[in-house]
């Protein structure tokens, strides 16, 4: 901090100090639809010129913020499957399918005819398909099918199954314009049905056609923290969501070339860390350091040591290149989608991208000699990350006896007392980092097993609680499980996108029986303790509406309407038997979630001690035995 | 913490790989890649490689890719701190592990053939038993099925001391499971500490010393995979289905006793795999959550004196065991067990005295329950060494009792003797032989005990087919004498009785879907002159299990109308045959092997096959592990045509069928046979003369060729031509 001061470089740590939000904008009663305001409506009674009430406005702002996290996914997504597809045509050089396994599971569940095709046809079909799911007009997104049979029927039922992403995120931001849908209850079933086209649309392609194409991951040391920054080698700092950045830096990085040239500037290598989404990726897949999350990218920049920081997509701080103008640092955006202003734009596509990602590091390398002071926090934490479903699933079973049995029967035997899925962002107008943080360790205290994804993850990480060693801070049942497996009691799952996987695991879970039927009768629980971003509210609304409880903390966008507010923590649940909760202090975060899972323990009779079972041979005979 | 275990299961993968690699290397090196490989007299290959992997390793040259495959699974070292999961890389270490170790005990067969006894008891000079092979699967394996054995402990190493080894096998014996002992610790091993305790050790006694090394482990899992593919008919290489069904359907754990090495952790962990979990006498660390196995995984220092029931708790079997009011330890582990001569105190019967067991009907009002008469002196009132007759009469009375079942309850007295440790039961009817351990009588028991072991089991098994039973011993020599007059006359009823039936005259048939469990579309349609194929069943005992479980595998088949009188087939068999066989069979006929013969199910005595150079048919039983004149062992043979299909030109059978009159009548019958194993000549050769008399073929029996004669159409075929055998001149069989 005291560098930072005085290269005189301002982040975002000053500034929230300065800028206080605008309350009416903060809970949602701040309407700019159209140009009779923008109107700002005071409570009860209170309308808009137009005469919207405060609830339509909250409404509609909270909808438009589901279409916008919705539609930051999908475009995530789209640029996958473009990818893919490209990829699978052979078009896309140094890049081939990685998961053959998974693509075959793809094209069963697209429909696409497998008999005795090629790989590469196979998997062009599995990337049109993919590609389809956009622009589809009618019928059912296909992997609304991988959800339980019970919450596809009520989905089926409430009408909210989603037809095609760009449709829902369409219709969306329709409805929500001047005029149109002025019904809060009807603005928010679309609103489901915008957010199940994330989740299980949007983000669940990109996942599975990122592990296609990059491999699926499975667990992997990492690092985490500014110490993961090198004094004597040039640092490259990699930042956003799109995984094909990192994986052709990480490609060029490892070329001789530019090796050797970087030894010639005096660098003893080339040292890769990401930021953000982007790290989360690089960690999973290929065991590279995290430098940081969202609330580090300027702070990474502020150490002197970062050559370059190449971004592309999402979550990037414009300040970024009045924090590097204080540095030798250089900004590099390279999607076409985001550019900043006083950057240098070094653009990818899928067919220059190693001559590009080459271009950059080379770049980097020369920008090595311009460094001045250095200052590299010493801090660096272990960290264990790439835990997908499918290496869930293995790790409790080994290849031969692979299932979720166990992972249900130690929750049901009362070890694990429930889940917990922690996503989201962190947030400079919290005790940021604390709040993950206290939370985490309260559930993992009280048997919680946590799975978490984005930068919640990462704030986990840098608390030691990605260490299988972490498991000692847990509660008695949770480090039996945890010391067992070899597993820390907190379960990175991926990036944000990769929420998805957190939505597979429950599904797994659900069909593997003895929790319920559907999704809600589970103990488990999703949480966004220190959200900021409209992907966040995507999420989270996918989460509700999949049976999910969902607890968000910092703020919530709609507390400025009383009534639109008791839907989404009351009514709603008359719709999709769970609702939203709103709790900012970690601490009673946790006992809500506590309390929540304790009653759905007591619901599924699983909140007594399980008697031993004795078989004889008729209950043998009887056990399904395949 | 289950990462010293993982840690140490890892390590000792390794080091079992690595030593399988130089195994197989030398004996490349010797021998050559094509040199055969394999464990004895099996059609599976070796075993857990075939049932997880699919791969039939027939020469050294298959074992490279399974040691391909082993290093593939082997996972790096777990590290010191911030290890990743290490609990699923251990599990594949032990499979690994397991694929190694069959490797190293194939090549021992090669090294050494004389490693193991190869049959079921130990001899003098040699007390490890190896592999089982697949007539010892059969039989011991069935009773995994039907829960006769609910499973088996795998003991490595030693216990402190013989006498403490001896109560812990007693004790798993007396719960019905199987001992499976292998490795050593301190010098020691169970199955030698077993034998210096003067116990005796084999499969009958179900104590099984499979090796001295604890690679033998690879014995006991091979056992259980087989069982699952051989009973619960999974298709090899479904290595999900095998391991789940032992997890469900077997239940069996692990004991490993004294000091746990890396390498007994390696296949500790590979045991896990099938569901069956540690429970160690030493203080190694424990794993505790559920989920792969059906309770705790590793449970550890457990005194010896609880160790068995701890393991039966771990594991969560209920034992059912039926409170026997005998003196002595009772249960089917000790149904094998000899009473030598040494330490024999009393003998009846075999030749020695006179004796005769009979069971018969009485009046409902003549028969007191349970009530015991021994009738002459008792084992108090005679001295050791001494001999006396013995006559077991069993009265039974009950409403639904009929005469016939009469011979099925009188063959259980023979295992229900047998039950009871220190007890020999031999034969039936008037050739029956009993001997009664010294130690039997020390612990006071008396010829009193018999009638009460009879009625309580009769009662436990067969309770529905009667209401009352009584028993009455005598030991004095004129009783037993003039009871044996009398029995020998019900005998004789009896055969005429069941003889006499035809299938012509008997218009309602018994199905027998037991096998279904491993054969999904076989249907056994048993009449009075085609006994089950299985050697267990006839028509009579169908009928019996019908009424002790009306909805049970036995049902009552109205045959209607005959549709081929030559080939036997009737409407009403038929039509229960395609439903019963899920659709997949539309018919088949009862006396033909060569137009739709019935379906195999693989657990048949005898095979059958069509040999046309010859003309005729060669049959050949499990126990002859040799090569046959149709170019394929039994236990090709078996796999090739079980599983429930149809296959023309072979046909399953059991041995006393072959005397039957409709045996083959379609085909021109008993007269078709020109080969068969000694052994089985041997076996029938009473009943083959006679029945040989009947079609006046006199001297068939010398007729038919054997092993001795030749194993090839070509070799036999010269005898069959000298000797005048009449399948030459009958019309061509194909």
């Amino acid at each position: 901090m005291e560098l930072v001061k005085t290269n005189s470089a301002v982040t975002i740590f000053d500034r929230v100090k300065q800028k206080k939000p605008c309350p009416f904008g903060a809970d949602g009663r701040c309407c700019k639809t159209c140009s009779l305001g923008p109107c700002r409506v005071s409570g009860t009674g209170d309308v808009g010129v137009c005469g919207a009430s405060a609830e339509v406005i909250a409404a509609r702002n909270f909808c438009r913020m589901v279409a916008a996290g919705t539609a930051a996914h999908s475009d995530h997504a789209r640029e996958v499957a473009l990818l893919f597809r490209d990829v699978a045509r052979g078009e896309v050089p140094g890049f081939e399918i990685k998961d053959e396994q998974k693509l075959l599971q793809l094209a069963l569940d697209f429909g696409v005819e497998i008999g005795s095709r090629h790989l590469q046809d196979i998997a062009i079909g599995v990337g049109e398909r993919a590609l389809a799911e956009f622009g589809k007009q009618e019928g059912e997104l296909a992997f609304v099918k991988r959800a339980p049979l019970k919450r596809q029927e009520l989905w089926r039922k409430l009408g909210i199954v989603p037809r095609g992403i760009d449709r829902e995120v369409v219709e969306m931001l329709h409805r929500t314009s001047v005029g149109v849908d002025q019904d809060y209850r009807s603005l928010m079933r679309q609103g489901m049905r915008t957010a199940l086209a994330d989740g299980w649309g949007s983000s669940m392609i990109a996942t599975d056609l990122q592990d296609v194409l990059f491999g699926t991951p499975a667990p992997v040391r990492g690092k985490v923290n500014l110490g993961v920054l090198r004094e004597d080698e040039v640092n490259i700092i990699l930042h956003g969501h799109d995984p094909l950045l990192p994986e052709v830096i990480v490609q060029a990085a490892q070329n001789e070339e530019l090796l050797a040239l970087a030894r010639v500037k005096g660098a003893k290598g080339i040292n890769l860390a990401g930021i953000c989404c982007t790290a989360n990726e690089l960690v999973m897949r290929h065991g590279i350091p995290i430098a940081g999350a969202y609330l580090q990218q300027e702070l990474a920049v502020t150490t002197g040591a970062v050559e370059a920081i190449v971004v592309d997509v999402q979550c990037i701080m414009p300040s970024l290149v009045q924090v590097a103008g204080c540095y030798h640092t250089e900004v590099i955006t390279t999607s076409e989608r985001a550019k900043l202003t006083g950057a240098v734009h070094l653009e990818f596509n899928h067919h220059n991208a190693l001559e590009v990602a080459k271009k950059i590091v080379r770049r980097a390398v020369e920008n090595y000699a311009n460094r001045g002071a250095v200052d590299i926090p010493q801090d660096e934490m272990d960290m264990v990350a790439g835990f997908s479903r499918d290496t869930i699933n293995y790790l409790l079973g080994g290849l031969h006896r692979a299932s979720f049995r166990p992972l249900n029967a130690n929750i049901i035997d009362g070890r694990i007392f429930g889940t917990t899925g922690i996503v989201g962002c962190n947030n400079p107008r919290v005790n940021a980092g604390y709040v993950h943080e206290t939370l985490v360790r309260e559930l993992i205290a009280n048997n919680v097993l946590v799975v978490t994804t984005g930068c919640g993850a990462i704030n986990a990480a840098r608390a030691g609680l990605l260490r299988p060693e972490a498991a000692a801070e847990a509660g008695s049942g949770l480090r039996e499980v945890c010391e067992a497996i070899g597993i820390p009691p907190v379960l990175h799952m991926g990036s944000c996108v990769d929420t998805s996987r957190i939505l597979l695991l429950i599904s797994e879970q659900v069909k593997e029986g003895g929790l319920g039927d559907d999704v809600f009768q589970r103990p488990s629980t999703a949480c966004a303790p220190e959200w900021m971003s409209e992907k966040a509210i995507a999420i989270g609304q996918y989460a509700v509406a999949s049976g999910v409880r969902t607890i968000f903390g910092a703020s919530f966008p709609t507390t400025g309407s009383e009534i639109f507010s008791d839907f989404l923590f009351n009514e709603i649940e008359d719709l999709t038997k769970t609702k939203w909760v709103f709790e900012p202090d970690p601490l009673e975060m946790a006992q809500i979630i506590l309390t929540h899972l304790g009653n759905k323990r007591k619901a599924l009779g699983i909140d007594k001690t399980r008697k031993r079972i004795f078989y004889d041979m008729a209950m043998r005979r009887a056990l399904d035995a395949f | 913490m289950s990462k010293i275990i993982a840690s140490a299961a890892i390590r000792g993968a390794r080091k079992i790989v690595d030593r399988a690699e130089k195994k197989w290397q030398q004996a490349l090196d010797r021998w050559g890649a094509n040199e055969p490989v394999g464990f004895p007299n099996t059609a599976y290959y070796l075993p857990i490689i075939y049932g997880i992997l699919g791969l039939k390793v027939e020469k050294l040259a298959d074992m490279e890719q399974v040691l391909h495959k082993c290093k593939l699974l082997l996972p790096p070292p777990v590290k010191a701190t911030c290890h990743l999961p290490y609990l699923a890389p251990a599990l594949d270490a032990g499979m690994a592990t397991f694929f190694a170790e069959e490797i190293i005990e194939a090549i021992k067969y090669l090294e050494q053939p004389d490693s193991y006894t190869k049959q079921e008891d130990v001899t003098d000079s040699n007390i490890w038993l190896g592999a089982a092979d697949d007539v010892i699967l059969r039989k011991r394996g069935v009773e995994f099925v039907d829960g006769t054995a609910p499973g088996f402990a795998a003991i490595l190493g030693a216990a402190p001391t013989k006498e403490i080894a001896v109560k812990i096998a007693q004790e798993l014996q007396q719960k019905n499971l199987y001992v499976f002992m292998c490795a050593e610790h301190d010098g020691k091993r169970f199955s030698e500490q077993l034998l210096a305790a003067v116990v005796q050790i084999g499969w009958p006694v179900r104590l099984v010393s499979f090796g001295p090394e604890v690679s033998a482990v690879v014995f006991a899992i091979g056992f259980a995979t087989r069982v699952a593919l051989s009973f619960g008919g999974i298709e090899p290489g479904d290595y999900r289905k095998i391991l789940i069904y032992n997890k469900d359907r077997v239940f069996s754990f692990v004991l490993p006793l004294g000091y746990v090495t890396d390498e007994w952790y390696a296949n500790a962990l590979g045991c896990v795999n099938w569901g069956f979990p540690i429970i160690a006498d030493t203080p190694i660390p424990e794993i505790l959550p559920i989920g792969i196995c059906t309770n705790e995984h590793v449970v550890s220092n457990v005194p010896h004196d609880k160790i068995v029931a701890k393991a039966v708790e771990v594991r969560g079997l209920k034992v059912t065991v039926t409170e026997v009011p005998v003196p002595v330890a009772y249960g089917p582990a000790f149904e094998g067990e000899r009473v030598r001569k040494e330490d024999l105190y009393l003998e009846c019967g075999g030749g020695r005295t006179p004796m005769v067991e009979l069971v018969i009907t009485r009046p409902m009002n003549a028969i007191e329950d349970g009530k015991i008469e021994v009738l002459g002196p008792e084992i108090t009132d005679v001295s050791a060494g001494a001999k006396l007759p013995l006559a077991i009469v069993v009265e039974v009375a009950g409403r639904t009792m009929q005469e016939d079942y009469e011979p099925i309850l009188e063959r259980q007295v023979h295992h229900f003797i047998n039950y009871a440790q220190g007890l020999m039961h031999v034969g039936q009817r008037d050739i029956a032989w009993v001997r009664i351990s010294k130690a039997a009588v020390d612990k006071g028991f008396k010829f009193h005990h018999l009638g009460a072991l009879l009625h309580a089991k009769l009662h436990q098994d067969f309770g529905r087919i009667f209401d009352k039973v009584q028993v009455k011993i005598f030991t004095k020599e004129n009783d037993v004498r003039a009871l044996a007059d009398q029995a020998r006359m019900a005998y004789r009823e009896r055969d005429a009785r069941i003889e006499g039936m035809t299938d012509e005259t008997t218009e309602t048939y018994y199905s027998c879907t037991l096998c279904q469990s491993f054969a999904p579309s076989h249907v056994c349609i048993v009449s009075p002159e085609r006994s089950g194929l299985c050697g267990s069943y006839n028509w009579m005992d169908c009928k019996a299990a019908y009424e002790i479980n009306p909805t049970g595998p036995n049902q009552p088949v109205d045959k209607g109308e005959c549709l081929n009188a030559k080939y036997g087939q009737w409407q009403g068999v038929n039509e229960f045959v395609f439903q019963a066989s899920r659709q997949k069979i539309e018919r088949y006929n009862f006396y033909t092997i060569i137009n739709d013969p019935m379906t195999t199910c693989g657990c048949c005595e005898c095979i059958a096959a069509v040999l046309p150079l010859c003309n005729g048919v060669m049959t050949v039983n499990r126990e002859y592990a040799e090569m046959t004149p149709c170019g394929m062992k039994f236990t090709t043979l078996a796999g090739t045509i079980g599983g429930g299909i149809t296959t023309p030109g072979f046909i399953g059978h059991s041995k006393f069928n072959i005397c039957q009159k409709k045996f083959l009548a379609g085909d021109g019958g008993l007269k078709r046979v020109v080969w068969m194993p000694k052994m089985l000549k041997e076996m029938i050769a009473g009943r083959l003369q006679a029945r040989a008399k009947e079609i006046g073929v006199p001297g068939l029996l010398e007729m038919i060729a054997d092993e001795t004669v030749g194993v090839t159409e070509e070799e036999i075929l010269p005898f069959l031509e000298e000797r005048g055998h009449p399948a030459l001149t009958m019309e061509s069989i194909m």
